[in-house]
């Protein structure tokens, strides 16, 4: 991916000794990772699907969604920060947030499936068993008022929570990048206390036709903010932390339990053994606000992670992983993919009953579409970069391998 | 998903002996793994009034899946399939099942008239089918909890046991209504206050998965449907039996 290097740029000295960029450009493990997650999120993504049962929301208590929004913050703050320095606060805003405007246009393209397809199954399907459910598409009946609250993202379909809240993270961004590199403790202090807020308060935005956001912004924005942390210099703080037996000890025992946890939801005769004081004090484990026993599930899997994968580890060259690697830089178009590959399939096992062969198989070629986009999309850019009219891009998020 | 483990898991349980004795006899091709249910919780105040009384009172309460559309949709619903299913298996009981069913209603409706009917049926059972119409209107998975627990508290304190049942697995409006969330918060509830759970979405997706009924069947006739009433009428009545340990009773009964 040799299109994807960065070219380096010289920083001013004080700067770079205030908030010290990770050496050697981009950290392809975060794109592992993201392109992981990207998959992991289609699989979830498809309600009835045999495939899902590998995907780690079974194994803890936090999911793939934890991990796109934390690298999301980690590359936002990455390519951003850097255009903070040094084009200033005015330039980094203006991209940030046309990545925000990227993004809802994105969202409203794919609501326009949603409703497509919702609006097929309300044509065809009828089972007098199901009169109930079918109350779901009563709202096919006033779609000037649906349209227009999905328009202001107070609708959003099953499934479509997360752009929203990736648009609302970067809407508030440019200030919270600012304070992140000049005072990142504190910026780091704000976000933990808007999260503590979050939750005594009750904030949340309102949605349609009821109750709130699925992804409450102001709990979740603090992982989005601890990422960002991470890459403007937090991470070599916490290197020390990271090395440490003891924290890798907690970390893993700390996964243990969650997973021990996790499989009494799934086998019955095991719940006895989750004493009644713990589950009073465990339950619920709140996904809208994002639980702090989720976040910690989801530090420990980082610690764990980071301590078995070191930045050059050999195999982020291997070409079985640059399939994951090239989904996770091209996050937003795969993710968007993800969710119309994720519609359409449930929609071919839904007409056709699919069985888990037939399940295994949609699985399969979504993962391979995924790839192959994100291989069209680097090409794509490829190409333009060597474009002989001369329009050299400047070295924005695109160049620096995959979007914030 | 869950659901799917728990599939696995029961089906690995049920080579267990131990569990597989629990099993009822079920009619023809809807029988229900006895490890979806079983539970470790007893139901004793049905048990206490068909020994002493020789009388079980039900109510039903409930939102538009606990009904049927159509000519006699009642008669074929699963309360009165129950009753119907109960009669069979308790004979020499007087068995009553009062069906509290209203369409739309969520589980906050539904506890603003728990008092009436706990007032004018004196139940010993109350089963409280929840969660569909809060799924549809997308309320608040904490509010609903809140609701489910106060009506649950309200009903235990009126000195009657409770079988929560879940959502129908509808996989053909699956892309568009969300239910699990509420269906963890209904296992959790049942957990925590020793409440029964009837898993009708497990068991509902089990007679998919095996070929029991075909659920993805678009379909304007009332024979499935009555069909998956009957079924669900039939496998409450076992976990009914199981759970108030009746069997004993049934023996005395009939001897």
């Amino acid at each position: 991916m040799k299109h994807l290097v960065l070219p380096r740029l010289p920083l001013t000295s004080a700067t770079a000794a205030a908030s010290p960029l990770p050496p050697g450009g981009r950290d392809l493990r975060l794109d592992l990772f993201r392109g992981v997650a990207l998959w992991l999120i289609f699989l979830d993504h498809i309600p009835q699907n045999v495939v899902n049962w590998f995907t780690i929301r079974n194994y803890g208590f936090s999911d793939a969604t934890e991990i796109f929004i934390f690298i999301s913050g980690y590359t936002a703050a990455f390519v951003y920060g850097r255009a903070m320095r040094e084009r200033g606060i005015i330039v980094a805003s203006a991209r940030i947030l046309r990545r925000a405007w990227q993004i809802y246009v994105a969202h409203i393209f794919l609501f326009t499936i949603f409703m497509a397809e919702i609006a097929y199954v309300a044509a065809t399907f009828e089972n007098p068993l199901y009169a109930e459910e079918m109350n779901i598409l009563d709202f096919l009946k006033q779609p000037d008022v649906t349209i227009f609250q999905a328009l202001i993202l107070k609708f959003k379909p099953v499934n479509m929570d997360v752009l929203p809240l990736y648009i609302m993270l970067l809407l508030f961004f440019p200030p919270m990048l600012w304070l992140l590199i000049q005072q990142p403790a504190l910026a780091l202090a704000g976000s933990a206390l808007v999260y503590v807020l979050a939750w005594n308060l009750d904030w949340n935005l309102p949605a349609y036709p009821n109750g709130a956001w699925f992804f409450n912004p102001f709990a979740w924005q603090l992982l989005f903010v601890f990422g960002a942390w991470c890459a403007l210099g937090g991470a070599q703080r916490l290197s020390a932390a990271l090395r440490s037996r003891v924290v890798l000890a907690i970390a893993i025992a700390y996964l243990v339990f969650a997973f021990a946890v996790t499989l009494t939801w799934y086998v019955e005769p095991l719940r006895r053994f989750v004493p009644i004081w713990l589950s009073d004090w465990m339950y619920p484990i709140d996904k809208t606000n994002l639980d702090v026993l989720r976040f910690a599930h989801f530090l420990a899997l980082a610690a764990v992670t980071v301590h078995f994968v070191p930045r050059d580890w050999p195999w982020l060259k291997s070409p079985y992983l640059q399939p994951a690697i090239l989904c996770g830089q091209h996050s937003l178009e795969i993710f968007c993919l993800g969710v119309f590959l994720a519609f359409a399939g449930q929609f071919i096992i839904s007409e056709w009953s699919g069985g888990p062969l037939v399940q295994t198989f949609i699985s399969l070629v979504g993962i391979l579409i995924m790839v192959a986009t994100a291989n069209l999309i680097s090409w794509y850019k490829q190409i333009e970069g060597r474009s002989p009219t001369g329009r050299t891009k400047s070295p924005d998020a695109d160049l620096a391998g995959g979007e914030a | 998903m869950k659901l799917l483990i728990a599939l696995v898991a029961t089906i690995a349980l049920n080579c267990l002996p131990v569990w597989a004795a629990v099993a009822e006899p079920q009619p023809e091709a809807c029988d229900v793994p006895a490890s979806m249910l079983e539970s470790e919780i007893d139901l004793g105040r049905a048990t206490n009034e068909l020994k002493d009384k020789h009388r079980l009172d039900i109510s039903v309460l409930g939102s538009g899946s606990s009904s049927l559309p159509g000519p006699d949709g009642a008669h074929f619903a699963y309360p009165a399939r129950l009753e119907e299913a109960l009669k069979q298996q308790l004979p020499g009981n007087e068995i009553k099942v009062t069906a509290h069913v209203l369409p739309k209603q969520t589980t906050a409706n539904m506890l603003g008239t728990l008092d009436k009917i706990l007032a004018d049926d004196h139940p010993s059972l109350v089963i409280w089918q929840a969660g569909t119409a809060d799924a549809i209107n997308a309320v608040e998975t904490e509010d609903f909890r809140a609701s489910l627990e106060e009506g649950v508290e309200k009903i235990q304190g009126a000195g009657a046991d409770v079988i929560l049942v879940n959502m129908q697995y509808s996989p053909r409006t699956a892309a568009m209504l969300d239910v699990s969330a509420y269906a963890d918060v209904m296992r959790h509830v049942a957990q925590q206050r020793n409440a029964l759970l009837f898993d009708r979405l497990a068991i509902m997706q089990y007679w998919n998965d095996i070929g029991t009924f075909d659920l993805y069947a678009a379909t304007k006739k009332y024979d499935m449907a009555r069909r998956v009433h009957e079924c669900i009428g039939r496998a409450l009545a076992s976990q009914i039996i199981n759970a108030a340990h009746l069997d004993a009773v049934r023996m005395q009964t009939t001897r």
